[in-house]
C-alpha cells in the first residue's frame, strides 16, 4: 500500500520535476560546460578553466565585484535593522492605523524594478524632483548632479534598493513576531525591562531563524543586482556604479559576445553566493 | 481503489494541459520567418515612426505589381534584437529569425565576423550596390562581399535656435564652417547673455568623441586592428575639447537620453550637434516650428585632416539565413529600397529618412524647402554634408571601444589623468579582444 502511495506521490511531482529539469537544471549544466569553452559567437573550443582565470585579470569585473560588495555591505544592514524597527513598531497592537502603516510600506514592493527605477532617475536627475527641494529649502546652493559622481550615484542606488526593499523584509519579520506569545512582552514589562531592553533581549534572538533568511536572500539579491544599475545610473559613472550582472548582461549582448567568459562569470557569482549563504548559515546555527 | 484512479487521471490531465500549453503558446510567441506562405516576409525593425513606416510604405509600393504580397513587421528595439538574436545563434535554432532584419550599421561588422552564417551575401543578387554612396556601403561589406542593403545615413548635422542666437547677436553664419574653439568662444557668450547652453550631451557615452573624430578621418584602430586609443593625441584633444565645453557651461551634461532629448526640445540648450535622425526629436517641439535652422558641425582645431563634416549610426536591411523565399526577398529589396524613387520620395518628407542610394538624392523632395528650419532646404544641403564626410572603419570590436572611451570621459570630468585614462582604456579594449 505504502509503494502505491509513493508512486502516486511521485505522479504528482512529475511535472514538476520535468519541468525544473527542463528549464532550470538543463541550462545550468549547459552553461556550466559553455563556461570552460571559449570563443566568439559560435565558433567555440575548449578552454578548461582559462575564463576563471580570466575574472580576475579582467578589471572592470573586479570593479564590478567591488560594486557589489559595497552594496552588500552598507545596504543590506541598514535595510534589515530598519525592517526590524519598523516590524516591532507595527507590531504594537496599541498602534492605530497600523494596518494602513504596513500596507503603505510593503507597496514599493508591488512595483516594478524597471519602473522604479527609472523613477528614482528622474527624481535624482539634475532638475528633478530632489534638487528642486533641496534648492528650495537652502540646502543645496545649486542642483547637484547626483549621478555622475562615483560615490553619490551608489548612494542613490542603496536608497533606491532600501526603499524597495525594506518592506518586504519587514513582512517576513512581523510573520515571525506572530510566533512570539504576547505574554512573554507582558512578563518583561512587569519585571521592569525598559523597550530597547525587549528588543534585543526578546525581539532579536527570537527571530533570528527568520533574520537569518532575509539576510541570506538579500545577500543573494544584491550579488545578482541589475535593474537598478541598468535603468537608474546605466552602471556610470564610468564604471562606478555597475553590476556584476549588468556587466554579465554588457559582455554578452553589447559587444561582440564570448558567451564562454560570460558563463563563467555567472559561475562566479553563483559561488560567492554559496559561499556567503554557508557561512551566514553557520553564524546562525544555534547547535553546537 | 476508485480515489487513486481519479488522482491519477487527474494528474495525466494536468500534465498533458501543461504541455499543450506550452505547445500552442509557443506557436503564437512565433516571430520567425514566415513558413508556408510563399507570399510574407516577416521583418523585424525598431521604430514606427522612421523605419517601420519606411517599411510599410515600401510594402505598399511592392504591393502594386505583387497584389498578393505582404509584410509581417515585428517591432523589435535595437537593445532586444541584439539579445534575440544573440540568444537565436547562439541555441542554433535559426527557424527563430525573420526573412529581413533591419541592423545598425556599428554593429554589421560584428554580426557578420562573430556569426558568418546569419546574414546572405548578396553580392550576386539582382541588387545593383554601384548606386549606393560608398562610404555608407563599407558598413555592410566584408571581404569585399555584400551583406546588406544600405538604409538610412546619419550625416552629422548642427541644429541651432536662431532666436536665441539672435538675442546673443550671432546668425547662422558666424556658426557655419567654424572650429571648436570659436564654437566655445560663441558658447560662453550665448550663455552669458541668454543662460543657453549651445550643447547638451547624455553622460556615459562617447559618441560625441567619435563624431568629433570622424570629422578628421580619425578612428580608434591601427592598420592591424588594434586598438589606438592610449597615447593617441587626436583622442586627447577631442576630451579636452569637451572637457573644457562641459567647464564653461558651453556643453551640458545630463543622464538618460530622455533628459538630452529635452533639452533642446523644452529650451535648456540652443542647439544640437548629432546624425541627422535626431530631427526627428527635434521636431517633436512643434512650438518652436520656424526657430531652428541647420548648418555643418565645428572641425577640430589645428588638424591638417579636419572637416566639417561627420557621421553618427545609420541603418542597414539584412536578409537573414533563415529566409526560405531568398528570391522574392531580394526582388522585393531591389524593387524598393534600392529601386524606387516613389519610395524616398514618401518616406522623406514625413519621416526625414535620408536616402543613401544615389538616385533618389536628384528627387524634387529633396529641394522644398521646410517650415519647421525656417524655410531652409534641409535634405539638399545634408546630401551635400553626406558628399563631404571622411569615412571611417568603426571595427568589429566598436562598442567594446566605445564604451571604454565613455568611461574614459566620464573619470576624466570627474577629475582623472587624461593619459592614464586612455591607458586604461586601451587595456580594457585589449583585453575585450582577447580570448
Amino acid at each position: 500500500m505504502r509503494g502505491k502511495q509513493n508512486a502516486v506521490g511521485w505522479l504528482f511531482l512529475t511535472p514538476a520535476i520535468l519541468l525544473i529539469c527542463a528549464f532550470s537544471l538543463y541550462p545550468m549544466i549547459s552553461a556550466l560546460i559553455t563556461s570552460f569553452r571559449t570563443g566568439t559567437g559560435t565558433s567555440m573550443s575548449f578552454a578548461g578553466l582559462s575564463n576563471y582565470i580570466r575574472c580576475f585579470q579582467d578589471d572592470v569585473f573586479i570593479q564590478s565585484l567591488k560594486n557589489c560588495v559595497f552594496y552588500l555591505i552598507i545596504q543590506v544592514p541598514i535595510m534589515l535593522v530598519l525592517a526590524l524597527v519598523l516590524a516591532s513598531a507595527l507590531n504594537n497592537p496599541k498602534l492605530k492605523g497600523r494596518g494602513f502603516f504596513r500596507t503603505a510600506i510593503f507597496l514599493p514592493c508591488a512595483t516594478s524594478l524597471v519602473a522604479y527605477a527609472i523613477i528614482f532617475r528622474s527624481l535624482f536627475a539634475t532638475d528633478g524632483f530632489v534638487n528642486l527641494i533641496a534648492v528650495k529649502l537652502g540646502i543645496l546652493d545649486s542642483a547637484y548632479n547626483f549621478l555622475s559622481h562615483p560615490t553619490s550615484a551608489r548612494i542613490v542606488i542603496i536608497v533606491a534598493l532600501i526603499w524597495r526593499w525594506t518592506g518586504y523584509n519587514m513582512v517576513f519579520y512581523l510573520a515571525g513576531l506572530q510566533n512570539i506569545e504576547y505574554s512573554v512582552y507582558e512578563a518583561a514589562k512587569i519585571d521592569g525591562a525598559s523597550a530597547l531592553q525587549t528588543f534585543f533581549k526578546i525581539t532579536v534572538p527570537l527571530l533570528k531563524p527568520t533574520i537569518l533568511m532575509t539576510a541570506i536572500m538579500s545577500t543573494n539579491g544584491t550579488l545578482q543586482l541589475f535593474d537598478e544599475s541598468m535603468n537608474l545610473t546605466h552602471g556610470g559613472p564610468g564604471n562606478a556604479s555597475i553590476t556584476m550582472s549588468h556587466y554579465i548582461y554588457n559582455m554578452s549582448f553589447k559587444g561582440v559576445p564570448n558567451f564562454g567568459y560570460t558563463s563563467a562569470m555567472s559561475f562566479i557569482i553563483l559561488i560567492m553566493v554559496a559561499i556567503l549563504a554557508f557561512v551566514q548559515m553557520k553564524v546562525g546555527d544555534e547547535r553546537e | 481503489m476508485k480515489k487513486r484512479f481519479v488522482s491519477f487521471m487527474l494528474a495525466a490531465v494536468m500534465s498533458v494541459g501543461l504541455l499543450a500549453g506550452c505547445g500552442s503558446g509557443k506557436e503564437e510567441a512565433d516571430q520567425g520567418a514566415s513558413k508556408g506562405d510563399e507570399n510574407t516576409l516577416t521583418v523585424w525593425a525598431w521604430d514606427q515612426s522612421f523605419n517601420i513606416y519606411a517599411m510599410k510604405e515600401a510594402e505598399k509600393i511592392y504591393q502594386k505589381d505583387h497584389p498578393e504580397f505582404k509584410l509581417n513587421i515585428v517591432e523589435t528595439p535595437w537593445d532586444d534584437m541584439q539579445t534575440q538574436l544573440g540568444t537565436i545563434v547562439g541555441a542554433g535554432n535559426y527557424s527563430k529569425l525573420p526573412d529581413i532584419c533591419l541592423m545598425q550599421d556599428f554593429a554589421y561588422q560584428k554580426y557578420v565576423t562573430t556569426y558568418p552564417d546569419l546574414y546572405l551575401d548578396l553580392s550576386d543578387s539582382q541588387i545593383d550596390f554601384s548606386q549606393f554612396a560608398e562610404g555608407k556601403l563599407a558598413a555592410s561589406t566584408v571581404d569585399g562581399k555584400h551583406y546588406g542593403v544600405p538604409f538610412d545615413n546619419g550625416t552629422e548635422v548642427a541644429c541651432y535656435r536662431t532666436d536665441i542666437l539672435e538675442q546673443a547677436g550671432y546668425t547662422m553664419d558666424d556658426l557655419t564652417d567654424i572650429d571648436w574653439n570659436r564654437f566655445i568662444e560663441i558658447g560662453m557668450d550665448v550663455y552669458d547673455k541668454t543662460g543657453y547652453s549651445l550643447l547638451s550631451v547624455q553622460a556615459g557615452s562617447s559618441d560625441l568623441i567619435y563624431q568629433m573624430l570622424q570629422s578628421a578621418g580619425f578612428g580608434t584602430w591601427k592598420e592591424d586592428g588594434t586598438p589606438d586609443i592610449a597615447g593617441n593625441e587626436n583622442i586627447k584633444q577631442c576630451i579636452e575639447i569637451y572637457q573644457e565645453m562641459r567647464e564653461k557651461n558651453v556643453l551640458a551634461v545630463v543622464n538618460s537620453w530622455d533628459e538630452y532629448v529635452a533639452t533642446f526640445t523644452s529650451g535648456k540648450t540652443a542647439g544640437v550637434i548629432n546624425g541627422c535622425w535626431i530631427l526627428a526629436s527635434v521636431q517633436t517641439a512643434e512650438d518652436q516650428s520656424g526657430k531652428w535652422a541647420i548648418t555643418n558641425m565645428p572641425a577640430l582645431p589645428g588638424v591638417a585632416s579636419a572637416t566639417n563634416y561627420s557621421n553618427q549610426g545609420g541603418s542597414t536591411w539584412a536578409i537573414t539565413s533563415n529566409c526560405k523565399n531568398t528570391e522574392l526577398a531580394e526582388d522585393f529589396l531591389s524593387a524598393t529600397f534600392a529601386g524606387s524613387k516613389e519610395l524616398y520620395d514618401t518616406i522623406l518628407p514625413s519621416s526625414g529618412a535620408l536616402a543613401t542610394w544615389l538616385p533618389a538624392s536628384e528627387s524634387e523632395v529633396y529641394n522644398e524647402p521646410q517650415e519647421f528650419f525656417g524655410g531652409q532646404q534641409i535634405y539638399s544641403l545634408i546630401t551635400e554634408f553626406a558628399s563631404k564626410t571622411p569615412s571611417v572603419n568603426l571595427g568589429v570590436y566598436y562598442t567594446e571601444a566605445n564604451m571604454a572611451l565613455a568611461t574614459a570621459v566620464a573619470n576624466v570630468s570627474g577629475g582623472s589623468d587624461i593619459d592614464a585614462e586612455l591607458k586604461t582604456a586601451q587595456d580594457t579594449v585589449e583585453f575585450n579582444m582577447g580570448k
